[in-house]
């Protein structure tokens, strides 16, 4: 591995202690006699206090890093190699009861259908009680005041508590579960695109508090969504996957105002404007690739408008030479063969 | 894309004072509260045109589209297809008739699928069942149609099973499917919102050339402004099951009047600026059930006078072809 990788991922853009470091982390699908690897040694690490965005499309195993952090993964997915470290802790050779303690108390993570995560038939405020006791002594009565001051954190009336999800709208069990994420004060809060469902205006109701919340309790959060223009608005730092693998990463206003890999620079494209002309725009070309059998090369060279078989020596490379992340400025990091070759 | 355009072009379906109320479940059955889902809604679809209806959930926006469908029966009001009531329409040949010129696209493109059944099923059925072209031409109408919508090699794709296609692939499906019948009309329900970003864009080409090509009259139901920006020739914003300001899209969304219209335009992501740097104000819930006199926007809106609360504002011209519900707004700025 090459030195400006080593530094650039370990040193993000304001220093800060670190929390949470994965490195060289593969994940793989290990089916009937083939195996599909969604994780291809990604290194990343999330600062205390650090709101870090993970962007990529449907399958580029942004949701599988989520879930190798809460040591949640299932077969037929496993961790082949790589680490895992929380506070310097290898998660990957915890026991399963460390692991129990370690989940909410340290890490929480609200899904990508987190509104339909709660239990239907209980109280929201029995749910919360529910989770507490299994981490913490504490009595019935002390859990539903908690679970009391929490609702009316994340903006919910005290009285819900006592509602049943269904009487909840969308955005409010959205809430209730930011809010029981939040109960037993969590330093990292995992985020999978917990606002996909709602329309505008409730999602930008709840990232305010969020983001209110995280300055006044000081957690890190890190968010996973194919929203960009919501990440760049809302997060620190910014990852961008691309099959498997991290493309680029930078801060978030140097990420948006100069970024370098042709996918960046696509998915930034694919957001229609709200003022400026009215034109035709074609965003990325194709599909992402069948991670069973992955491009030889840059991964994302069949989609790249840079990759022309006009310049023989690039597009050699392009084709067969896997392009590794190198620093291009501070804390920014590019894979691509264009950078190397400016 | 032209504002000439768009008023020179022909009216396909008339919305006129289109209502629907659901009953609230719980409620005593005599004192029965209804939700007004959708209140004294009125536009026009025209050919070659596309017709944005933006709105936040529950704002009755799906009802609007589905009423039209027919799925749902109007509680008040009427549409028009071609001048023709289509809530007198009654027999099954009638029906039939009147679906296979107005069709529907759905958000969720993994589930408006069958997914024992294969591409070529899909696209075939409607051909078949309203006897489009002749049986031994079926599976080249098919083909065809897979390919105007951009799936390609058409052949192999025909031959798939929808688990095998992506989410965009599956939507573009539903597209031929729709498409099977020769439409007038078709009512995209958040057709994107499913969708990975880069994926989106593709559906809204795909929807501007159909326009174009077959000049089908689309109605495009969205919340995200900038997809409706980009495909609309005309935009109606609705709140609370009305429509509070309708209009040319750029007019609509360069120059909004309407309070609501402007705090959805403000919520959109904007890389530009912080969260912080233009926060909603908290909210109160408007309670559709309860009979408002007054703008149903009122508790919600920074410009509220007293008035608001009492008198129920009315949809005008205050600017040529920009409709809006607000008596407050100075038309001028």
């Amino acid at each position: 591995m090459n030195a400006a990788l080593e530094d650039g991922t370990t040193a993000p853009a304001v220093a800060r202690e670190t929390l949470v470091e994965l490195r060289e982390l593969v994940v793989d699908y290990v089916l009937s006699g083939r195996s599909i690897r969604a994780v291809d040694h990604v290194n990343l690490s999330v600062g205390k206090g650090e709101i870090v965005g993970l962007a990529g499309e449907s399958g580029c195993g942004k949701s599988t890093i989520a879930n190798a952090i809460m040591q949640l993964l299932r077969a037929p997915a496993q961790v082949t190699s790589g680490e895992i470290r929380f506070r310097g802790e290898d998660l990957t050779k915890m026991s399963t009861e460390q692991l129990r303690q370690f989940r909410w108390s340290n890490v929480s993570m609200v899904f990508q259908s987190a509104m339909n995560s709660l239990n239907p038939l209980m109280r929201v405020g029995d749910q919360f009680v529910d989770m507490m006791k299994a981490h913490r002594k504490i009595s019935k009565d002390d859990a539903l005041a908690r679970a009391a001051t929490l609702m009316e954190l994340v903006g919910m009336d005290r009285s819900h508590v006592r509602s049943y999800p269904h009487e909840l709208s969308g955005g409010m069990r959205q809430r209730t579960v930011i809010a029981m994420a939040l109960a037993l004060g969590p330093e990292l809060m995992i985020m999978d695109e917990p606002t996909t469902a709602l329309d505008v205006v409730v999602q930008r109701e709840i990232l305010q508090r969020v983001q209110d919340l995280q300055q006044d309790l000081g957690f890190a959060v890190l968010f996973i969504t194919h929203d960009l223009s919501l990440l760049v608005e809302f997060s620190d730092r910014i990852a961008i996957m691309y099959a498997g693998e991290i493309v680029e990463s930078a801060a978030s206003d140097v990420l948006f105002e100069r970024p370098q890999h042709p996918y960046t620079v696509g998915l930034m494209s694919s957001f229609p404007p709200l003022s400026g002309p009215r034109e035709r725009i074609v965003g990325i070309p194709g599909s992402p690739p069948d991670l069973a059998k992955p491009p030889a090369g840059c991964r994302f060279h069949t989609r790249c408008t840079h990759c022309d078989p006009a310049s023989p020596a690039l597009y050699r490379r392009q084709t067969t030479e896997r392009p590794v992340l190198r620093e291009v400025g501070p804390g920014h990091l590019v894979a691509c063969h264009l950078t190397d070759e400016r | 894309m032209t504002v000439a355009a768009v008023a020179g072009a022909e009216r396909t379906l008339d919305v006129q004072g289109l209502s629907k109320s659901f009953p609230v479940p719980g409620a005593s059955l005599l004192h029965r509260k209804m939700l007004r889902a959708v209140d004294d809604v009125t536009f026009a679809l025209k050919q070659g045109t596309v017709t944005a209806l933006v709105g936040e959930s529950g704002s009755g926006k799906s009802t609007v589209a589905r009423l039209i469908s027919r799925l749902y029966t109007p509680t008040g009001g009427s549409i028009l297809y071609r001048g023709e009531d289509v809530g007198a329409m009654h027999g099954k040949q009638e029906l039939l008739q009147y679906r296979s010129r107005v069709q529907m696209i759905f958000q969720d493109p993994f589930s408006s699928l069958n997914p024992v059944k294969k591409v070529d099923y899909h696209v075939s059925r409607p051909l078949l069942i309203h006897r489009i072209v002749p049986k031994a031409d079926v599976l080249d109408r098919v083909h065809e149609l897979l390919h105007s919508v951009g799936l390609v090699p058409a052949e192999e794709i025909a031959k798939k099973y929808p688990h095998e296609l992506s989410g965009g692939q599956r939507q573009r499906v539903a597209i031929a499917r729709a498409l099977a019948v020769e439409p007038e009309v078709i009512l995209a329900d958040e057709p994107t919102s499913m969708l990975d970003v880069s994926i989106r864009l593709g559906i809204l080409n795909l929807i501007h050339d159909l326009k174009r090509e077959r000049n089908i009259a689309f109605l495009y139901v969205t919340h995200d402004l900038a997809s409706a920006r980009y495909v609309a020739d005309d935009v109606l914003v609705m709140y609370a099951g009305q429509i509070v300001e309708h209009g040319p899209t750029d007019e609509v969304l360069q120059r909004p009047m309407h309070p609501y219209t402007k705090l959805l335009l403000s919520a959109v992501p904007n890389p530009n600026a912080g969260l912080h740097s233009h926060r909603l104000a908290p909210r109160p819930k408007t309670d559709l059930a309860v009979d408002l006199v007054g703008c149903r926007f009122a508790e919600r809106c920074p410009l509220a006078v007293a008035s608001c609360v009492s008198d129920p504002p009315v949809l005008l011209e205050r600017r040529p072809n920009h409709l809006v519900r607000c008596p407050i707004v100075d038309p001028s700025t």
